[in-house]
């Protein structure tokens, strides 16, 4: 597996410098966009699909927080892709089907003010998962790695449940 | 007396010498060549100092006619006149019957997954037509510019999805055109007024033709575009207000509806004529080529009340794509306009009211598509070796497969930029299982069959194992142009699987070769002079750029791995002074393999060296 940190040149870390990311991946695109080989052979311009398909790639990664704690934990063999663990915390899988059932009760008419209380709930939620997640990933010991892993699993429930009250706003409010 | 200096076709006499592109916008209703002359993008004209070609195809018992004389004979050979042939590309006859359900065309198949028309000249697809066009518009660069002409950057809508930019690229192959790139069109337009240079921001660019209407919002940064949205309506254009003239003056005229209908093409004629004299004068009088009705005059206002409708559809669209791209009104900092239903000035008026700022209209709204084009070529073609510029495209389609009970899993987002490589693990379900088939779709629906079929990939050669212990690997890979192309391999055993494509829409790769054949000239000894020269201009051109590359950067190899390099080369030169055409392509590929790590080398040396260069001016 490529590591995307050091493919741009980037400490192995969760805190990222985004300035320095953005202006790296536009020097990268300029260097291995196959564009860039067009008068030459079709043997270089291969090798520059693939690799400046991983340039784009690592980008998208490295640019969100969770995609990017996930590569971290990759990197540090936690693998949550495609996995079927099931989330053990029983105190916040009620929490979210109570929101799920605040949403599903949203109609046309009535239920603008319940979608900006999920807007809020939402957003508090993030920053609380994203400040614990660096915590845990900052420590780098098999132990907080297990928590920071955990935390992600919350933060794709939660990415989920703002993907559907978006859904239903354009729906009923748009 | 200098001597002069002869090159064998496309290679250059000197590397100084500037090399020849094409820009080339392969419209719905016309198209266009265009080109980089002493410094200046422009339009070539025919002979009859006529800029746009109209994408018109006639095939007569004998010959082929391509432009207007095929337009105009449309009217009485409707059969064999195909016209529009970009809405065909990569459609099925089903759908094209759904949209268009009055085409006077006979179809080879009503059910046929690509289009087969029957003309006098026997059954054409789309590929053939757009090659016919593509063809005529490459003769006229030739004639122009007095020698032949092979790279080209041709341009697509930026909504166009895999089968329809494949058959754009097929279709160019057929007509002898190499194509750097398939560029997408409000990008050309945007390239045209310079817009990558210095220009930072939010671009739309609103494009209103004949018969579509599609605007298109993109981001600019650093040299770097990217499309954002894209949005519009297949079935609204210019023709649209010569309707609606063409009804008001009917009503106007106190006419029957059997007479509106006898007279409804004259009717319409006159009404486009009028339209056309309204964008320069107030007042344009409406004469019908029939000596039964009056002269009607009519006045700018009065158009402008008829189809303030249909521009407030447009205006619609473009809110829309500003939401879909998340950018607000204020963000936009240009606006471009493009198609010549966009010289209305009604369209002009409604256009710069919505986006609070007047619209960039210095350049022909016809030509600016094919100008940008051949901007975009002649860096491509390796005519500006310094420029910064860089395109940056996304995906316009969500790419997805097939998963159980007929759900689409999206496997590449919509709007990723592009290339990008995803790739996707299968494990096999039966004891033994040597073959499966991977079906790709296309689309944002949640259902397959809401998505768009591309094709259905069949991995075979597996190394037989128990069930769910095969762990195959298949790489989706999408190119420059948006082109998907897919490779496989078990993971353990390393053996990579072969795969057999079968588009569902489109030509299968050995239909494609099929037409390239025949399209080569007939003489057999031609065609192989052609082929072993160009084998023999690339072998050159191969180990030229070794050649170069060595000298520079030869300690990256170890000395074996030189030592291996250096003798392939070898091989490859002394095969090439022969005439032996697969041997030099054996040859080629051999020096392929041998350069394959010092290539990869030499790329990874440039970032790093860029990378160590970024760490050194942030201190």
């Amino acid at each position: 597996m490529t590591n995307y940190f050091e493919l741009f040149g980037l400490p192995v870390t969760y805190e990222l410098d985004l300035a320095a990311l953005s202006q790296t991946y536009q020097e990268l695109q300029r260097l291995t966009h196959p564009d860039r080989f067009a008068d030459q052979g079709q043997q270089q311009q291969r090798i520059a699909l693939q690799k400046n398909s991983l340039v784009s790639d690592g980008y998208s990664v490295l640019k969100s927080p969770a995609r990017r704690a996930e590569h971290l934990l990759s990197l540090r063999g936690i693998e949550l892709a495609g996995e079927t663990q099931t989330m053990q915390d029983m105190d916040f899988l009620m929490q979210q089907m109570e929101w799920r059932e605040m949403l599903a009760d949203v109609t046309a008419d009535s239920g603008e003010e319940v979608i900006e209380e999920l807007h809020e709930i939402i957003e508090a939620q993030h920053k609380q998962l994203y400040q614990a997640l660096q915590r845990e990933l900052e420590q780098q010991s098999a132990q907080s790695d297990q928590a920071a892993a955990d935390l992600l699993r919350k933060i794709k429930f939660i990415d989920k449940l703002h993907a559907e009250v978006m859904e239903k706003e354009e729906q009923f409010f748009s | 007396m200098a001597l002069l200096q002869i090159a064998e076709p496309g290679q250059s006499a000197a590397p100084h010498q500037r090399k020849l592109a094409i820009g080339i916008d392969l419209g719905t209703t016309h198209s266009l060549v265009a080109t980089v002359r002493s410094g200046q993008a422009e339009t070539l004209a025919d002979e009859q100092e006529r800029h746009l070609l109209p994408s018109a195809v006639q095939y007569s018992q004998d010959n082929t006619i391509v432009g207007y004389k095929a337009y105009e004979n449309a009217a009485h050979d409707p059969k064999n006149t195909i016209i529009s042939v970009k809405r065909f590309i990569g459609r099925s006859v089903e759908d094209v019957l759904h949209t268009w359900p009055n085409l006077p065309y006979e179809f080879a198949s009503e059910c046929a997954q690509n289009v087969q028309i029957k003309t006098q000249q026997g059954i054409k697809n789309p590929i053939h037509v757009s090659a016919d066009i593509l063809a005529s518009l490459r003769g006229r660069a030739e004639k122009t510019l007095g020698d032949e002409v092979t790279k080209a950057v041709i341009t697509v809508p930026a909504y166009f999805d895999d089968a329809q930019r494949q058959g754009t690229k097929d279709a160019a192959a057929v007509a002898g055109l190499d194509v750097m790139r398939l560029l997408n069109e409000p990008t050309a337009a945007a390239l045209a007024y310079g817009l990558d240079s210095g220009q930072e921001g939010i671009v739309a660019v609103y494009d209103l033709g004949g018969g579509t209407f599609d605007i298109s919002v993109l981001r600019l940064s650093r040299g770097v575009f990217e499309v954002l949205s894209t949005g519009g309506d297949s079935a609204l254009g210019g023709d649209d207000f010569d309707h609606a003239l063409a009804d008001a003056v009917a009503t106007q005229l106190g006419l029957s509806e059997s007479d509106k209908k006898r007279h409804y093409r004259a009717l319409v004629s006159a009404a486009k004529r009028a339209k056309e004299a309204l964008s320069e004068h107030d007042t344009a009088v409406l004469e019908i080529d029939s000596d039964e009705f009056a002269a009607v005059e009519i006045s700018r206002e009065q158009l402008q009340a008829l189809i303030q409708p249909l521009i407030q559809k447009t205006i619609r669209a473009c809110r829309r794509a500003l939401k879909d791209a998340d950018v607000s009104k204020d963000e936009v900092v240009e606006v471009v306009l493009v198609g010549g239903s966009t010289r209305v000035p009604a369209v002009r008026e409604a256009v710069e009211t919505f986006f609070a700022k007047p619209p960039l209209t210095s350049i022909d709204p016809d030509k600016v598509v094919a100008i940008g084009a051949a901007l975009q070529a002649d860096i491509l073609v390796g005519n500006k070796p310094d420029t910064d510029m860089l395109l940056l495209d996304v995906l316009p389609l969500s790419l997805g497969i097939e998963t159980m009970g007929g759900l689409a899993e999206k496997i590449i987002a919509r709007n990723t930029t592009i290339p990008v490589a995803k790739a996707q693990e299968f494990t096999t379900f039966k004891d033994g299982q040597t073959a499966m088939m991977i079906h790709v779709v296309q689309g944002e629906r949640e259902l397959v069959d809401d998505c768009r079929s591309l094709a259905r990939f069949t991995l075979t050669g597996i190394p037989p194992m128990a069930a769910g212990a095969a762990h195959i690997r298949v790489t989706f890979q999408v190119d420059a142009d948006g082109l998907l192309s897919v490779t496989a391999m078990e993971k353990s055993s390393g053996v990579s699987a072969d795969i057999q494509v079968k588009p569902s829409y489109g030509l299968e790769e050995r239909e494609i070769a099929g037409m390239l054949k025949d399209s080569m000239s007939n003489a057999k000894q031609d065609m192989q002079a052609r082929m072993l020269k160009e084998q023999q201009v690339e072998a050159a051109r191969v180990l030229e750029a070794l050649n170069a590359a060595l000298s520079v950067d030869a300690d990256l190899l170890s000395a074996e791995e030189l030592a291996n390099l250096q003798q392939q080369m070898q091989v490859l030169e002394n095969v090439a002074a022969n005439a032996d055409i697969d041997a030099i392509k054996v040859a080629i590929e051999n020096v392929d393999k041998a350069s394959q790590t010092f290539a990869e080398r030499r790329m990874d040396k440039s970032i790093n060296i860029a990378l160590a260069g970024q760490s050194v001016e942030q201190i």
